[in-house]
């Protein structure tokens, strides 16, 4: 009988040693996890998105030539319409390289919400509606925009080769050849900006557009250096790994439930994974739009901007072979799910930033997680999340009470880590 | 005439696991070799030597042979695919770019955005008339350390 006992109790320890394999039992951990929770944790502990991978289109984003002219660029007010608008108007450096407010405000007002600079060079498209395949093809975007910078590309390179001609040079060589420009000219502008632009020969169109794409890799070179720095959450999933105990208490137990919701009943950890806390994908998940009449159509748009955009990844300005361009080469154009979808946004600094969604239609983070446990049907598309109530083969819904809620928002402050930027 | 499927269209019977919300279905067939879905081909795949990280793009072979196990020449596919538990498809579009030898093709492009069950479903088109196959894989994280 008494053998009996001790043959369940060593069944029993022999099960809970496979349960938690993962940790080491000579110290007990005050939290416990699963081997599979453990290996969620692992995967999503800053470290492991180790070196920034190459952006092959961008052969300078590694010299610092190239950083340092970005860096003025970025900084530069002369770059827009108003002399008023530089990149850091709405990507502060004093904060998390975003604006904190709704809409982007630059010479006008925009219509989406401010992303941030951090983590741009881990993502194969940027924008909510990923329109560009790159961080230098993106920094040109806002510059011809009418709402951000206002300004058009001819206006931009003279006043680069005016004013910034010997760091221009030491980053990328020799100026093309360009000849007689007019003040304002641009393909995007305004009837008599794409007038002046069709003026000019296919050989100075050519070479505004080299130094104008320049202009883009040498910003991409300086935010490259703007990262993510580790959180409590980063120590708290290391030492969890390591079976380290004390390292434990990185987090609150408040917000170590709130990361349990995070990975099991919240599903957030769906499209929050990875050491970014985000698939880099996009999806509908109802999120109602701003203008209901005309809700913004997301992803679907952004794929025609993309494919039809010169300075994408197989353009001419790109220096990337077409093989090295897999992203656009196997771009996934036919989904009817991307009618609607938005980028996931990274979670890490998520509570530093609101508002939160792709027009900041929510205040709080305590805004967003009721609009995930209400899960409502979405304004245009169809919503992958799915709706209380309703009997679906494989989804299931989200469903959170308010101490869950609590819980959640108490996780989300502790991905907050420093912002690293160049001295 | 080759026809896209779409999520909507997949037939699904597995039963869902309760515990931990995401979990896979319980019966889910992992098979990588079987017959197509009206049995005019036999179709293998073949998932890359070393497991891809999560996003990283990577390559599959297909083996295609008819229903007597003899390799397919010159058949042409369309890839479609997604995960059934999110009601999302694909990340991207993948292809099969080219035949490596008789009956053996390249699958590129292929990329999983998270872990959990996806589905893989080719169309095929050759020279024993169209068919369809779905396959299922479940893409895991490295064990933690």
């Amino acid at each position: 009988m008494k053998k009996r006992v001790i043959w369940a109790f060593a069944a029993v320890a022999a099960f809970t040693v496979s349960v938690f394999a993962a940790q080491e039992l000579s110290a007990p951990l005050r939290d416990k996890w699963t081997a599979q929770e453990v290996a969620t944790l692992a995967s999503m502990r800053l470290k492991v998105a180790g070196v920034r991978p190459a952006d092959f289109s961008n052969a300078y984003e590694q010299k610092p030539e190239a950083a340092t002219l970005g860096r003025a660029l970025f900084n530069d007010t002369r770059l827009s319409k108003n002399g008023q608008v530089s990149c850091a108007s709405c990507h502060s450096a004093a904060g998390q390289f975003e604006d904190g407010r709704q809409f982007g405000q630059g010479v006008g007002t925009g219509k989406r919400r401010t992303m941030p600079v951090m983590g741009a060079a881990h993502s194969p498209f940027l924008f909510w509606d990923g329109r560009k395949d790159s961080a230098w093809s993106q920094a040109l975007g806002p510059l011809e925009d009418p709402a951000e910078h206002g300004g058009n590309r001819v206006a931009f390179v003279k006043l680069v080769l005016s004013h910034y001609k010997s760091q221009y040079q030491a980053a990328f060589g020799p100026v093309p050849a360009i000849g007689q420009l007019p003040e304002n000219a641009s393909p995007n502008g305004s009837d008599a900006e794409r007038a002046a632009w069709a003026a000019l020969s296919a050989t100075t169109r050519d070479g505004v557009n080299r130094v104008f794409a320049n202009m883009g890799k040498a910003i991409a070179a300086y935010e490259r250096n703007i990262v993510y720095g580790e959180s409590r959450f980063d120590e708290y999933a290391d030492a969890t790994v390591r079976g380290d105990a004390r390292g434990q208490e990185s987090l609150t137990l408040q917000e170590v439930r709130g990361l349990r919701t995070f990975l099991n009943k919240g599903q957030c950890v769906t499209c929050h994974n990875g050491p970014l806390l985000t698939d880099h994908a996009f999806h509908n998940t109802g999120v109602p739009p701003v203008d209901p009449k005309n809700p913004d159509r997301g992803r679907i748009d952004g794929l025609k901007q993309l494919l039809k955009d010169e300075f994408n990844c197989l353009g001419p300005y790109s220096d990337a072979k077409p093989e090295q361009c897999g992203e656009l080469q196997f771009l996934n154009t036919n989904d009817a799910g991307l009618l609607g979808a938005f980028r996931t946004p990274s979670l890490r600094n998520v509570a530093a930033r609101a508002p939160y969604m792709h027009a900041g239609q929510f205040a709080s983070l305590d805004q967003v997680l009721q609009h995930y446990a209400a899960s409502p049907k979405a304004a245009i598309g169809h919503s992958e999340l799915a709706r209380p109530g309703e009997k679906h083969a494989e989804r299931q819904t989200i469903r959170l009470s308010a101490a869950d809620i609590q819980d959640l928002a108490a996780f989300l402050h502790a991905v907050t880590g420093p912002v690293v930027q160049p001295k | 005439m080759l026809k896209r499927m779409t999520i909507s269209l997949a037939l699904v019977t597995a039963t869902v696991v309760t515990a931990g919300c995401m979990a896979t279905p319980k019966n889910l067939d992992l098979s990588l070799a079987k017959k197509s879905a009206g049995g005019v081909y036999y179709v293998e795949l073949l998932p890359p030597a070393q497991t891809p990280a999560i996003n990283q793009m990577h390559s599959w072979t297909v083996k295609l042979a008819t229903a007597e196990g003899a390799p397919v020449r010159g058949a042409k596919f369309l890839v479609d695919g997604g995960m059934p538990q999110h009601g999302h498809g694909l990340p991207t579009q993948p292809r099969v770019t080219r035949e490596i030898e008789a009956g053996s093709y390249a699958l590129d492009g292929m990329k999983f955005s998270m872990t959990g069950w996806w589905e893989m479903k080719l169309s095929i088109d050759g020279p024993q008339g169209a068919d369809i196959v779905t396959f299922n894989t479940v893409v895991n994280n490295p064990s933690g350390r």
